[in-house]
């Protein structure tokens, strides 16, 4: 029995600038069953969205290391000639919203057109054919079909939101790529677009990456969660467990430095700043802000797996 | 009871718009008949969603607009119609942290200049004292060794030191207020709560009241004693953290608590509830209550016709609702 739909393994995105070669995503690994939801949280520049865009191939131009490999549907991305891989794959089977996408729906040209490209393009499929699916789909999304004949600029940014997301159902994906879907949205807007997302999950049975730097939101649709820390998976934890007994040094200070609005609790930060990803230190790279460090620490820890699936890369974790 | 720093009553912030070049005039009404005080050495937090007026609220309260009406008294002198010439002793005690830090830093001066600049401004021509004051601000709010970064350019400063900065040339001229406009909305979460304790320091040890104003609910809890909730121009809660957070009792704040979530893996299996459509167009906002057309409890032939007065439905915990009195 195979539900893998999505299985990570080693994958390396090294990018070469004037400074250095950045090492965005160094040795990542994690997996996703069919109809799940991994939330990819960390803070800024950790390498969460250069993860999102090395699964979905938009590599940058100065991409100089691509490889590892990424099982989707038994299927290596990384080896897939370019052809195949814009025909059968980007924005056909696995979806990418990238972040402020809603900002960049072109103003002037009207809302069905602008969502039937990728099928025109894609797919081959006559207009009126498209356009009705687009209808259908905006019906998904909780929008009148009427719009199809309205322009962006007549929405609100919530609705932008919701059109973006119905772009992105039109293929029947697998596998949908959210990156901060609602980072500038309302507080009550953002919650209307996490309902969607919820029923979405729940009604077509997708599997999401979600990505966001808000612990509290990103519970709202985890099922599994993956902390990043310079460039890497520190933790790749159930949710159930995660939420309540973050085993990362790293998971644990950040958790402490989430406010909750229900329960008291002492609020901590954590002193320092993460390193660069052009200069990165040797052994853990949490090490230098960790309270839990010791003579260990100076080599490179490894994944310690908590069961099958699970794993925490921290030497604290290692037997013996 | 404290000394009040700050009273406000009935302030009005109308924004005079054309609709093209010989249409009609209108208002928009941004901040429209807002009442509050602020004791000396307070923190208080003003929640509320993009567009509802918090941001204009704090700059009119700080005389960078001119108020349509109302009063804004600050430590017994009225400022409310001063002219700028006559508020250059108000700018001293006064300071603005805004959210972008980046944007609210100039490029092209060091850290040592930016900070200098506002003593200049306020003729302390003593270099030797200016030197020292620098050095002062840059210790209280952390940024550590000072001579590390007294040479730098913000742009050399990561977000959380930016802000660090600003924060410093905010302070000082030892302000007796400062208007925090999302100070934190910007920045990373572990770095959220480093600044936002820097700022509960600084309230603490030198009696400096924060106004404090966010969309984001759940830092009020540690940050502020008291919250007004404002909506479309208006505030329509105002009480204790604690009483508003155990006893939201205005729709808008109920609905505003329940959807922000507290990390929880159950959170995923519920689907919660969220008033139906938006903030009303400021230009024309509905008649009554301005929430009522997306309130669940509306009252028909009362919500919709006329505006609720602020009620105390317990010691010192106002709703402008009329579920809470009669018309």
């Amino acid at each position: 029995m195979d539900r893998g739909l999505l299985i990570v393994k080693n994958l390396i995105m090294y990018y070469r600038t004037l400074k250095g070669e950045v090492r965005a995503v160094d040795d990542v690994s994690f997996s996703l069953l069919r109809g799940e939801t991994v939330a990819i949280i960390g803070e800024s520049g950790c390498g969460k969205s250069s993860l999102a865009k090395s699964i979905i191939r938009l590599l940058p131009r100065n991409t100089s290391t691509y490889k590892g490999s990424i099982l989707f549907n038994n299927l290596n991305l990384v080896e897939l000639d370019e052809e195949s891989f814009t025909k059968e794959i980007r924005w056909v089977k696995i979806t990418y919203v990238p972040q402020a996408a809603l900002n960049s729906l072109n103003p002037v040209i009207k809302i069905g057109d602008q969502m039937i490209e990728p099928l025109i393009l894609h797919q081959k499929i006559a207009k009126h054919e498209a356009l009705e699916k687009a209808a259908k789909t905006l019906r998904i999304v909780g929008i009148s079909e009427n719009f199809i004949h309205h322009y962006p600029f007549e929405l609100s940014g919530g609705m932008k939101q919701r059109i973006i997301i119905a772009m992105s159902l039109l293929t029947n994906p697998e596998l949908m790529i959210l990156d901060e879907p609602t980072s500038s949205l309302d507080v009550l807007t953002q919650a209307n677009i996490m309902n969607l997302l919820k029923s979405i999950k729940r009604d077509l049975k997708l599997s999401m990456i979600f990505i966001t730097h808000d612990v509290s939101l990103s519970s709202e649709l985890a099922d599994k969660i993956a902390v990043m820390y310079a460039g890497q998976i520190v933790e790749f934890n159930d949710a159930n467990a995660f939420y309540h007994n973050p085993k990362h040094p790293y998971s644990q200070k950040l958790m402490e430095s989430v406010p909750t609005l229900r329960t008291d609790k002492k609020l901590d930060f954590i002193p320092g700043a993460p390193p660069s990803l052009l200069n990165l230190p040797k052994g853990c790279r949490f090490a230098e802000r960790c309270p839990y460090k010791f003579e260990k620490c100076v080599k490179d820890p490894p994944l310690v797996y908590i069961d099958e699936n699970f794993y925490v890369k921290c030497w604290l974790y290692v037997g013996g | 009871m404290h000394t009040p720093i700050l009273e406000v009553e009935g302030l009005r912030k109308y924004f005079e718009v054309r609709r093209g070049l010989f249409g009609r005039r209108g208002y928009i009404r941004a901040v429209d008949g807002v009442s509050l005080t602020l004791s000396k050495g307070e923190a208080i937090s003003i929640v509320g969603e993009s567009g509802c007026g918090k941001t204009t609220l704090g700059k009119t309260i700080l005389r960078l607009y001119e108020p349509t009406n109302g009063r804004i008294v600050f430590n017994g002198k009225d400022i409310t119609h001063l002219s700028w010439k006559e508020l250059k002793w108000y700018r001293r005690e006064t300071g603005l942290v805004q959210q972008d830090p980046f944007g609210a830093l100039p490029s092209f001066m060091t850290v040592k200049k930016i900070l200098e600049e506002p003593l200049i401004i306020h003729g302390v021509k003593d270099r030797r004292e200016r030197d020292e004051r620098v050095y002062k601000a840059l210790e209280q709010v952390k940024l550590t060794p000072v001579e590390d970064f007294i040479g730098k350019y913000p742009h050399m400063l990561s977000g959380g030191q930016q802000q660090r900065l600003v924060i410093a040339r905010s302070i000082i001229l030892e302000p007796k207020l400062i208007v925090a406009d999302e100070p934190v909305s910007m920045l990373d979460a572990s770095v959220r709560i480093e600044i936002l304790k820097l700022l509960q320091n600084l309230q603490k040890d030198y009696e400096l009241g924060i106004m404090y104003i966010t969309h984001d609910l759940s830092t009020t809890r540690y940050f502020s004693e008291k919250i007004l909730i404002m909506y479309a121009g208006h505030i329509v809660e105002n009480a204790e953290t604690k009483k508003i957070l155990a006893n939201p009792m205005h729709p808008y704040t109920k609905a505003l608590l329940n959807v922000i979530p507290d990390p929880d893996p159950s959170n995923r299996f519920v689907i919660k509830k969220v008033p139906a459509g938006e903030p009303p167009n400021l230009l024309n906002p509905p008649t009554g209550c301005r929430f009522h057309p997306r309130c669940e409890n509306m009252i028909k032939g009362v919500c919709d016709i006329k505006e609720p007065p602020m009620i105390e439905v317990d010691v010192n915990h106002h709703v402008k609702c009329w579920l809470y009195g009669h018309a």
